[in-house]
């Protein structure tokens, strides 16, 4: 089933986009003028524009260099810019995400790999205690323009230690920006503008996005492209039931979008972007014109992003809500390996229907489906 | 008590770092002849040949670095009775006994080069040029203080003279000062970095991380122990399986110096840096 979305596109042109969900396969084109590029030569090319731009910005993680990336996002870097710019380092995420740190301490420009977000809890301490909170602390006399990226949440069959999500987790500390991107456009917008940005950005890909192709513009490919942070994109406009989402399950809520406006409920589908600072304008404005509002992400339900924005819509527009606030989010387990246990672990389509149908009323109760 | 100087990587030193041999003289300036002094204790080499025992200095030289610890000793100790008083509130971490190491270390280099330390932070931020009105302003909580009040004793800090701080994480500080010599040699600069920790931070595992990965890239740090032989309340033979410091480096050269003795800790970074 191949999921099709139509919008005109805001600044005047009109062509038609297709955002192609996660995980579908590409039966046929339309011709269309917009080039379509993968995630992962979007977050290629924005490191090289960005390194090109500003010789303070380099690059240090494991395998960044010489095997080109660990997912193949520093590709060609390490060519073009020599080993005193792209860095390999050892497997010691403490030392040398301290070693970052110190050097954004003393004006440069890093760019922090970890291969994955769950080896960042090996420096955790770095990201937290020296780096987003060094502003504050010495009263603005120390500023940390660091970036640390790399691919976060599940990826297929990895198990419990290399699966979680850590959005919640970062978009908890006051001094740190999270950013996550869903598309082409969104890794190559939000990256460049971590990479611009005077303090610390947490940047979650994700590694399953990053074979996906979507359609850019030309002002995305322009170098000069920047998305702004703490911004959110509504990626499809809707009537009754507004569904957030970040990373991958964006793609997961435009299908879920798709199967629910067969049966007559338009859903609103917003791509977060931006996790701290969250879009609380966007989120509450979309909450008032469509009264119901589920909440989606992949990581663990218990203080997840999902439990921060139903506080934030119960804050600003509760008496705009005409059901509960449903909450989507991956089992509370540690992933498991068997590929249908994994399955259950993350939010599928079905999940997000099922919610959406609930906050409009719409479920069936399990007596009459038995 | 001794502290220990670590440099990292013998090898390519003497190019580099030639023009920091020639230590700001006092005696130029002041017109004194040169005295030499003989330092109170050898010094100890690991995979370095240790510097002379002898010391040029000056008599006004000598009388500046006394008044200056005497300043130091004085501060922390009036620190100590506003903390008792509770005008001072948390953490409160005395350099009383540590003065010569700040001073001497000082006295050998320039403020373009960097220094960081853990939270025992106000001799060395005094040293770097910080004011006492500063100090005791930030240490109670102050808009006037060096973090205007929202750092406290242990985050105090002057970028404009090289000095990173004050780090409450024991042991973060190493790899943070790596990454200033690596930051230094990135641009170019010529100037080195001083990752200043205690005994109790020399057990700390990012320690040797750091120190593998700035001997791998050859950055230009000092991993400078000061040791006070207590790790928070715990003794030093109760927390570490060798006291040997300097030699906890292994492939990287080491210096045991006491730090009692200021002309030792001037010396020091003269020779590493050599």
């Amino acid at each position: 089933m191949l999921g099709v979305a139509r919008r005109k596109l805001g600044f005047g042109l009109l062509s038609a986009t297709r955002v192609l969900p996660a995980g579908s396969v590409l039966a046929k084109k339309f011709s269309t003028a917009a080039k379509e590029i993968t995630v992962r030569d979007a977050l290629n090319s924005a490191l090289d524009e960005e390194m090109s731009a500003d010789p303070k910005v380099f690059l240090m993680g494991e395998e960044v260099g010489e095997y080109q990336g660990a997912y193949k996002i520093s590709k060609g870097l390490l060519e073009k810019y020599g080993p005193d710019r792209v860095l390999d380092t050892p497997i010691t995420e403490a030392g040398f995400t301290g070693i970052g740190v110190g050097a954004a301490y003393y004006g440069l420009r890093p760019v922090v790999e970890f291969m994955t977000f769950n080896f960042s809890m090996q420096a955790i301490d770095h990201i937290i205690n020296s780096a987003a909170k060094s502003n504050y602390m010495s009263a603005g006399q120390i500023s940390v323009p660091i970036v640390f990226r790399g691919p976060n949440g599940a990826a297929a069959g990895v198990g419990a230690q290399h699966s979680q999500c850590y959005a919640a987790w970062y978009a908890h500390v006051p001094g740190l920006k999270v950013l996550s991107p869903y598309s082409s456009e969104d890794a190559r917008g939000l990256l460049k503008a971590a990479i611009r940005d005077p303090d610390p950005v947490v940047f979650l890909e994700n590694e399953l996005l990053y074979g996906e192709s979507f359609p850019v513009s030309a002002e995305v490919l322009d170098s000069s492209f920047c998305l702004p942070i703490g911004k959110a994109k509504i990626e499809r406009e809707g009537k009754h039931v507004t569904i957030t989402a970040f990373s991958k399950m964006v793609g997961y809520a435009l299908q879920a979008a798709e199967v629910l406006s067969k049966e007559g409920i338009s859903a609103e589908v917003i791509n977060l972007r931006s996790i701290r600072p969250l879009d609380r304008a966007t989120i509450n404005a979309s909450v008032r014109k469509t009264n119901r509002l589920v909440t989606v992400e992949e990581g663990f339900p218990q203080h997840g992003v999902g439990a921060e924005i139903c506080m934030s819509v119960t804050e600003e527009s509760f008496e705009y809500l005409d059901a509960p606030v449903e909450r989507i989010a991956g089992a509370d387990v540690p992933m498991p390996y068997a590929a249908n246990l994994e399955r259950m672990a993350v939010p599928q389509v079905d999940d997000i229907v099922r919610a959406a149908k609930r906050a409009c009323y719409r479920s069936v109760p399990m007596a009459v489906a038995a | 008590m001794a502290a220990a100087a670590r440099r990292l990587s013998a090898a390519s030193l003497p190019l580099r770092h030639h023009h920091l041999l020639l230590r700001p003289f006092a005696s130029s300036a002041s017109g004194q002849p040169p005295i030499a002094v003989e330092t109170s204790v050898p010094f100890t080499g690991h995979k370095i040949e240790p510097p002379s025992r002898l010391v040029d200095t000056t008599p006004s030289e000598l009388l500046s670095f006394f008044r200056d610890m005497s300043m130091m000793r004085r501060m922390e100790i009036a620190a100590d009775s506003l903390y008792k008083s509770k005008l001072i509130r948390g953490f409160c971490h005395l350099y009383d006994g540590q003065e010569a190491v700040a001073i001497g270390l000082e006295a050998a280099i320039t403020k373009k080069d960097a220094i960081i330390t853990a939270y025992r932070d106000h001799c060395i931020f005094l040293a770097r040029g910080g004011s006492l009105v500063e100090s005791y302003a930030e240490l109670m909580g102050r808009r006037s203080g060096c973090s205007k009040g929202k750092g406290g004793s242990m985050h105090f800090y002057k970028k404009d003279s090289g000095f990173f701080g004050g780090h409450g994480i024991v042991g973060a500080q190493v790899p943070l000062g790596c990454g200033l010599a690596f930051a230094q040699k990135y641009t170019k600069e010529g100037t080195v970095s001083f990752a200043l920790y205690g005994d109790g931070a020399a057990n700390q595992g990012q320690l040797f991380e750091a120190l593998n990965i700035s001997a791998l890239w050859d950055l230009p740090v000092i991993l400078v122990c000061e040791n006070n032989h207590y790790g928070m309340g715990t003794a030093e033979w109760r927390a570490a399986k060798s006291p040997a410091y300097y030699k906890r480096g292994d492939y990287v050269p080491g210096l045991k110096v006491d730090g009692m003795d200021v002309q030792i800790n001037l010396s020091s970074p003269n020779t590493v840096l050599s």
